[in-house]
Parts: C-alpha cells; sequence; structure tokens
C-alpha cells in the first residue's frame, strides 16, 4: 500500500514538470514586451532595459525557465508588479477563500450527485427517476453564473434570506455562522453542474453494476434490497464513481473563478481575472501553477482512494 | 437514417430539444433580415425600459438599446461561436487522435502523454492562460475554448482509431500496398466519422457555455459588440434594479444549451446498441409475476414446482424460457436437471425465488411450493426472509458471483447476520467454521482473503460456504463445477454428496453434463426447448433413455477406458424460444421425426418415468 502511493507520487513529478513547461511557455508567447507593459507606454528605452536585465529577460529562454523554477522550487514564486507583493502571498491568502469555497461545493456534489444517481438507477423509468433525469438535464445546462445570480435575486433581494456577497459581514460578521451564510449560495450554485455530471455517471455506473452476477449473489443469500443497492451495488459502482470524481474537483476548480466573480468572493479565481486584464504576467504564471498542482495532488488522493475501495489495483 | 430519426425522436425530450434548437437556429439565421432596432443603436433617455414597452417587446438595456435585437444577435453570435469552437476542437482533435492512434508506438505515446499534461490543467486555467496570451476578445475566447477541448477529443479517438488499426481490412488495405496516407484517409477517417461527430453533438453545449462564461468575465466579445454571455456580465451590475436585463440573455443561454444536450443525449441513446436493446435496465428485487391462475397441487414434498411458465419480454417479442415445467424435490434427495445452454434449466432455478432478471424477466404461470406455500407472487419480505435461509443457491462462476470488493469472511458473515441477529465475532467463528466444512486450509487465514486472491475451486468452495451458512433445507447448484477443473470437480461433487448425506440436504443439481450428475442424483430431469422432455431415475434413464434427445446428450458423455469411438454430436442448434415450432421442440434435430412430431402438442406421459415423445426409443 506505502509503495502504491510513493510511485502514485513519483509517476506525479513528470507531470508537475509538464506543466510548469507548458504554463511558461505560454506565458513566453505574451506579445510585446513585459518591461513595457510595468513601466508604461512612455518609458525611456534605458529605463526598459534596465528592467529587463532586472528581471532577467535579456537571457535566453531556457535559462530563464530554468531560474523561474529553482526559484519556484525554493518557494520563491517572484513578485506581482501590480500588487507589489510577492506572488506566493497572494496566492496562499486567496486560495484558502477558494478551498473553502470549492471545497463546500466538492462535498455538495459528491454526495447530492451520488445519491441522487443510486436512487435514479434504483428506481429506472420510476417517477424518482424522471424526475431526477430532469432536474440533472437542467442542472448542467445553466451557466453557474446565471444561477447565482438568480439565487442573488431570489434569496437575497426577494426574500432577504442570505447574504448576497463576500465571504464575511463587514461589521461584527468573522464568525463560522456568519462564513456559513455567506458560503450557502456560491457553494450550491457552484455545486449544481458537478452534481448533475456525477448524479449522470454515477446512476450509469449502477445500473452496469446492478445487472452483475454478484448483485444477484447478493439477494439469493437473502440481503435486504436497501443494503444491495446502497451497499453491495454502491461499492462497486463507486470504482466507476471515483475517477469522474477526480475530474470533477477540476470542474469545480474551473467554475469557482464564475462564482468567485459573481458572489464578490475573495479567491484565487478572481485573482487571476484582475491579473490577466492587467497583464501581471508572474502572477498568472505562479497562480495556474500552484492550482495546477493542487489538482494533481488533490488526484493522487483520488488515486489512492481508489486503491483503499479496490484492493485489485493495489499491487 | 430513417431509423435513426425515428429513434431519436421516439425519446420525446430528445424531439422537443431538436424543434427548440431548431427554431433558435432559424431565428438566429434570419436575425439580419427582421425588422429590429439595429443591436447597438443608444439611446440613453429609455434606458432599462421593462419588457412589454412601447417599440420594445422585451425593454431595453442600461444604455437604453433594444434588448430583443440584441437578445437576436448575441444569440447568432453564441451559436456561431460555440459551433465554430466545437468543430475546431473535432478536427483538430480527431486529427491528433487519428494520427497517434494509428501511427502506435513511440508517436503514440509521446502525444498521449502530452495530452494527459494538458488534461491535468482544470480546463478555464488553460482556458485563462491562453486568453492572457492572445489577449481579450472573442475570437480569442474561441480559441481558447476549442483548444482546451482538443485533449478531450484526440483522447477518444484515438481510443477508437486503436481498435480500427488493428482489424482485418486495414491490414488487407496494406497488403495490397496501399501508402499509410491514403489508408488514413480511404480506411480510417470513414470509419471514424460518425464518433467525431456525435463526441461534437454532446460537447457543443459545454462549448457554447464555456465561450459564454469567457465573455461574462470580460475576457470574450468586446463592446459594443455583445454575445450572450457578455450581455449577462454588463447586466449584472443593475441585476437588482433592471433583472430582466440579466434574465432575457441567461434564460437564452440555458435554453439552447439544454436543447443541444437533449438532443445529444437522444443522438448518443440512439446510436447505443445496449440501450436499443434494453440490456442497460436494472433487474428489480423480485421477479416480476403476471400470473392468472395458480394451478392446484399436485402432492406434497419439500419443494413443489408445478406447470412453471417464465417469459422473456424484450420490445414486442416474448421468450418461452420456461414452458410448463414441474418438478418435486424431497428432503435428502438430490434431482439433476440437465440440457443444455438456453433450455431453461437455469431460468427454471431462479424462478423458484423470484431471481429471474427482472426486466425482462415475467413468471407468467405455475406454482412453486416450500411445504405447500406458494412463493410466486408472495411479498417481497417473505421471499427475502427465505432466500438464503430455507433455499440458497450456488452459481457457477464464483469469481464473478462472490462480490470482488469484499473479504470472503465478511460475505460470509453477512450471509449468516442478514437472517440471524448474532453478534459480529459470533457470526466470523461460525464463518470460519463453514469454512473449514468446506474443508478450506487455514480458514482464519483464508477469512481475510479477496475472490481473485483465491484458487477457483477455493472460490467454489467458498460459494459452497455460503451456501450453507443458514442451514438451509434446499441447496440449488447451478452448475457449480462447470468452471472448475476435473479433478477439482470430483471433489467439489463428493464434498456436496458428503454434505448432502449429513445435513439432509435437499440438491437441485443444473448441468449440461450427465457425467456429473451421473453418480451425485438419484434422479434425473432432462430439459429442452423450455420443456422438460424426460424424467425418471437415474439408473433407469441412463440405462435405457427414452426421448432421442436424451440418448443423444449420454451419447455425448465420453467415457473413459472404453476404447475409441466415435462421440456423436447433436447437429443443429437449440431452438430459438421466441418462435417455437409448433409440436416437438426437437423434431428439426432428430434423426427420428417424423410428421406427426411437428403437430400439435406432445404431452409428457408415464408415472414415475415420463417423457415428451410419440416415438420413444424404449416404452416408459
Amino acid at each position: 500500500m506505502g509503495g502504491y502511493i510513493l510511485k502514485r507520487i513519483l509517476s506525479a513529478v513528470p507531470v508537475l514538470l509538464g506543466i510548469t513547461v507548458i504554463v511558461f511557455l505560454i506565458m513566453a508567447m505574451i506579445p510585446g514586451d513585459p518591461a513595457t507593459a510595468i513601466l508604461g507606454s512612455y518609458a525611456t528605452p534605458e529605463n526598459v532595459e534596465r528592467l529587463n536585465r532586472h528581471l532577467g529577460l535579456d537571457q535566453p529562454l531556457w535559462q530563464r525557465y530554468f531560474t523561474w523554477l529553482g526559484n519556484l522550487l525554493q518557494g520563491d514564486f517572484g513578485r506581482s508588479f501590480a500588487l507589489n507583493r510577492p506572488v506566493l502571498d497572494e496566492i496562499l491568502d486567496r486560495f484558502a477563500a477558494t478551498l473553502i469555497l470549492a471545497g463546500t461545493a466538492f462535498v455538495l456534489c459528491a454526495f447530492l450527485g451520488i445519491a441522487a444517481g443510486v436512487v435514479s438507477a434504483a428506481r429506472q423509468y420510476g417517477p424518482a427517476d424522471k424526475a431526477i433525469t430532469f432536474v440533472v438535464i437542467l442542472g448542467i445546462s445553466v451557466p453557474s453564473f446565471f444561477l447565482g445570480m438568480m439565487m442573488i435575486l431570489l434569496f437575497a433581494v426577494k426574500l432577504r434570506w442570505l447574504p448576497a456577497s463576500g465571504m464575511y459581514s463587514i461589521w461584527g460578521g468573522g464568525d463560522l455562522p456568519d462564513l456559513i451564510r455567506h458560503l450557502t449560495m456560491p457553494a450550491f450554485a457552484l455545486a449544481v453542474v458537478a452534481t448533475g455530471v456525477i448524479a449522470r455517471l454515477s446512476r450509469g455506473a449502477m445500473l452496469e453494476v446492478l445487472r452483475q452476477d454478484f448483485i444477484r449473489t447478493a439477494r439469493a443469500k437473502g440481503v435486504p434490497e436497501r443494503r444491495v443497492i446502497w451497499g453491495h451495488a454502491l461499492r462497486a459502482a463507486m470504482v466507476g464513481i471515483i475517477p469522474v470524481l477526480g475530474i470533477q474537483a477540476g470542474f469545480v476548480l474551473s467554475g469557482a473563478v464564475y462564482i468567485e466573480m459573481v458572489f464578490q468572493w475573495p479567491g484565487v479565481g478572481r485573482m487571476l481575472v484582475d491579473a490577466i486584464l492587467k497583464r501581471d504576467i508572474l502572477l498568472v504564471q505562479g497562480g495556474v501553477v500552484f492550482i495546477a498542482a493542487c489538482y494533481v495532488g488533490f488526484n493522487i488522493l483520488v488515486d489512492v482512494a481508489q486503491s483503499l475501495l479496490d484492493p485489485r489495483i493495489r499491487t | 437514417m430513417s431509423l435513426f430519426l425515428r429513434l431519436v425522436f421516439r425519446n420525446r425530450l430528445a424531439g422537443f430539444g431538436a424543434v427548440v434548437l431548431g427554431l433558435i437556429m432559424l431565428l438566429a439565421l434570419l436575425t439580419p433580415l427582421l425588422p429590429l432596432h439595429p443591436p447597438n443603436e443608444t439611446n440613453t433617455a429609455n434606458r432599462f425600459l421593462r419588457p412589454l414597452s412601447e417599440g420594445h417587446w422585451l425593454g431595453t438595456d442600461h444604455l437604453g438599446r433594444d434588448l430583443l435585437s440584441r437578445l437576436m444577435w448575441g444569440t447568432r453570435l453564441s451559436l456561431a461561436v460555440g459551433f465554430a469552437a466545437a468543430l475546431v476542437a473535432g478536427l483538430l482533435g480527431a486529427a491528433i487522435g487519428v494520427i497517434a492512434g494509428y501511427a502506435g508506438g513511440r508517436t503514440d505515446n509521446v502525444t498521449m502523454r502530452g495530452i494527459d499534461m494538458l488534461m491535468a490543467f482544470p480546463y478555464i486555467l488553460l482556458a485563462l492562460a491562453i486568453v492572457a496570451v492572445l489577449g481579450p476578445g472573442l475570437f480569442n475566447a474561441l480559441i481558447a475554448v476549442a483548444v482546451v477541448n482538443i485533449p478531450f477529443f484526440a483522447r477518444n479517438i484515438r481510443g477508437v482509431t486503436v481498435g480500427i488499426a488493428h482489424r482485418e481490412f486495414i491490414d488487407a488495405a496494406r497488403l495490397a500496398g496501399m501508402g499509410n496516407a491514403r489508408i488514413l484517409l480511404t480506411e480510417v477517417v470513414p470509419n471514424i466519422v460518425p464518433v467525431v461527430v456525435i463526441a461534437m453533438s454532446t460537447t457543443i453545449g459545454w462549448m457554447i457555455l464555456e465561450t459564454a462564461g469567457l465573455s461574462f468575465l470580460g475576457l470574450g466579445s468586446q463592446p459594443p459588440q455583445a454575445d450572450l454571455g457578455s450581455m449577462l456580465g454588463e447586466a449584472r451590475a443593475a441585476m437588482i434594479t433592471a433583472p430582466h436585463t440579466s434574465i432575457v440573455p441567461g434564460a437564452m443561454i440555458l435554453l439552447i444549451v439544454m436543447s443541444v444536450n437533449l438532443l445529444g443525449d437522444g443522438i448518443r441513446d440512439a446510436l447505443d446498441p445496449r440501450l436499443r436493446s434494453g440490456a442497460l435496465s436494472r433487474p428489480m428485487a423480485a421477479t416480476r409475476v403476471e400470473r392468472t391462475v395458480v394451478p392446484p397441487a399436485q402432492g406434497d414434498g419439500l419443494l413443489r414446482i408445478d406447470a412453471l411458465e417464465t417469459q422473456f419480454h424484450v420490445g414486442p417479442r416474448i421468450y418461452h424460457a420456461v414452458n410448463d415445467v414441474s418438478l418435486a424435490l424431497d428432503p435428502g434427495e438430490c434431482l439433476g436437471l440437465i440440457g443444455e445452454s438456453g433450455s431453461g434449466k437455469s431460468v427454471t432455478a431462479l424462478s423458484v425465488m423470484g431471481l429471474v432478471a427482472s426486466p425482462p424477466g415475467v413468471i407468467t404461470g405455475g406454482a412453486v411450493r416450500l411445504r405447500g406455500e406458494d412463493l410466486i407472487g408472495a411479498p417481497y419480505e417473505v421471499l427475502r426472509s427465505l432466500r438464503g435461509r430455507k433455499v440458497a443457491y450456488i452459481f457457477q462462476d464464483p469469481l464473478s458471483t462472490l462480490h470482488p470488493l469484499y473479504r470472503i469472511g465478511d460475505q460470509l458473515i453477512e450471509a449468516i447476520r442478514v437472517h440471524e441477529p448474532v453478534s459480529h465475532a459470533e457470526a466470523r467463528r461460525r464463518a470460519i467454521e463453514l469454512l473449514e466444512d468446506v474443508r478450506i486450509p487455514n480458514p482464519a487465514e483464508r477469512a481475510r482473503a479477496f475472490p481473485h486472491e483465491l484458487s477457483g475451486g477455493m472460490r467454489q468452495r467458498v460459494g459452497i460456504a455460503m451456501a450453507l451458512a443458514n442451514d438451509p433445507d434446499i441447496i440449488i447448484a447451478d452448475e457449480p463445477t462447470t468452471a472448475l477443473d476435473v479433478t477439482v470437480q470430483a471433489q467439489i461433487l463428493a464434498l456436496l454428496d458428503d454434505l448432502r448425506r449429513s445435513r439432509g440436504l435437499a440438491i437441485l443439481f443444473i448441468t449440461h453434463d450427465f457425467g456429473v450428475v451421473a453418480q451425485l442424483c438419484a434422479r434425473v430431469a432432462v430439459m429442452y426447448g423450455g420443456r422438460i422432455v424426460e424424467t425418471g431415475p437415474m439408473a433407469e434413464v441412463l440405462d435405457a433413455p427414452a426421448h432421442p434427445y436424451t440418448r443423444r446428450l449420454i451419447a455425448c458423455v465420453p467415457e473413459l477406458g472404453a476404447g475409441r469411438r466415435a462421440l456423436a454430436a447433436i447437429p443443429g442448434l437449440p431452438p430459438a424460444v421466441d418462435d417455437l415450432p409448433p409440436g416437438c421442440a426437437f423434431a428439426p434435430r432428430c434423426d427420428k421425426a417424423r410428421d406427426a412430431c411437428r403437430e400439435g402438442e406432445i404431452p409428457l406421459s408415464g408415472t414415475a418415468r415420463q417423457v415428451r415423445c410419440l416415438f420413444p426409443e424404449v416404452a416408459p
């Protein structure tokens, strides 16, 4: 087991290196001169050249990559020129907020999606299945930012149940209940699409498993139907569902960008969009690498969970 | 093609999606011809007019521009970008996939590692990075969305191509001296076009959502030009005071994407052969029963099956899997039920406890009486409490019939605890005892093993142990030795015989092999085409088979040490039970068949020895 985890972690190293190369190359393709972007179009040529040398931009591409990678490995992501602070500090500040939002949404979509898929499969072609299928289609078709806006209109403006934006109240907030009140709407809005996708795939995986011989064996043993479905069948179906959870985690993380815009959530997604509009290259570069690395790490966890569930892949 | 369309439209939701999408596309095409206000004509005096205002059906936005006009033009733009992105991603992805899959080896490996790396990004990060390079703009957003989706297509198409590249017709083309480029274009590409089209139709919805998203963030279309996403983005500032400016474009995106998704699902389902055959339906907890008459009990005994009829209803077809089958089993007795695959022997056995997969299985008649109590149509809870406790099953292939993810000990413990409220520790002790009873060495240690860690013979012993867990009265063994080696087979048979003698078990032993049950069973019933054709004491049937089918079946068993002789295979195939000929089902394969055999019902005649034949080999 320990060997498997180690192997899985080692196999992530080339992926992470590849990610840094891709990000670095994309960023290097940005047309125009970063120094000009920083100093503005009125800067003198001498100043531009001095800044270029200071930033190491006069060196060949490969050398710049390795310098950046070396610094990265030492935890130095460079400085954001627009915010004038270290990139890593900014990312870490923002990432906590994104993690709370995306993490909650992920837990929501995993539980709701799997439960809906199981019920749907167990009652195939029944009214519950039809209702769930319809809601799922609606869920995967609605743009999350539109859903978020409509939720604000209904629950914040009309009903005044929940705050419309931000992470904490400005006056007297800051405790956990306050966070939960702020988190409810964005987390749900973010979870909807992934819930739909997971529900669909869970339904398919369950239908596949329910036809297997070992389900008939469980029934022949006299195992109650509820346990056949939620125990025997779901356990086997999870082997197919867990990889999908890993992929959906990426979609939740992606969707967080929109939701952070709509709900003014101080997360890393909004930071990235701002950085792109301001052409703050080091911040974009560092942010993308950081999130991609987290995503790769999460997928290692998914694989480990998979191997815990399925003894056949441990060897 | 017309079949395909019929299949798509049979799904009402898909039909609805097709109609809505068609209508929206038609309107989008006609937009320049419609009498609309110019979409970018501002009129700040008329800001935020409500819907149904004069001259502005849907009202106006924050600059007093006509919302209806902007909606139509925006829809046009969003649709065009979504389709274009799908097309670009589909074509480039397919090209990469085809080349990697066809070339194989190094090229394939390197390409696919690169694709994997791209897939390691949450998609929006990549899209954002690309927009960062190219700068905001609708065309750049299109490129970003297309590029982000290339890996998805490349992967799918590569998989399909690998499958095709190893088919015979490709080898044939190569032997005919065709070059790689020509093979790719004339042999491979035509085969993957449908796959690409399906993949595109199911992802267009996503593409539209993603470009709308980038525009919403301000990274897509730039003012004054607007697609649906940027309309929504601009309206957000006035969301609370003028919600209609947000709702109009948002609802349009929802409508478009939903109709695309519904249609895409319909297309995919129509092309999935498994859905068409109904093979993807899940079996219910107990077989469906549609019985009109309950036949009277023919006698008593531990288990009596009277005039059982089980059918499979697949679409308009009805397969008569079990047709008027009656059997009886006394305590401590072993009854062999023999027949070829498809003869209905397994379905008969599964019908006893309502375990026939349903849909498509339906029990349409007959009775199954356990100590006089009829089980057909019994409430689920009654059936469940009898399953495993009074009547237990042993199935054919223990690798697929044991749960692959539970330790065998836990599977045994569960079998005990679902019927008896004993503690976990007590159940474990008994589980280990059971493993010992079926002669598994180191039972305590083996209880911790997963099914895949045991040999076939060991697994079957676990299956037997599980059947014994609640000391049942009856064991129904459905080809329990078919998947095993001959020596292991002999051990398992000896084990079952021991258990029958020591516990007084009644065994219904199902097999296709006379050799297997000859020693084990005292009586035998032979099935063909869903009916019993002969039944009687084992020794008598073996000595002097009455039905020609039984005789031929016995002749198929090779005898050790009996010298060389021609093994007489039975020509032809067992009948398809959805279209049984009148008269004897075996007549088409029988060398003694006469015209009378092909007319009318032939009864099962005799008392202790029964045979369903007009011209039996011996008088019953």
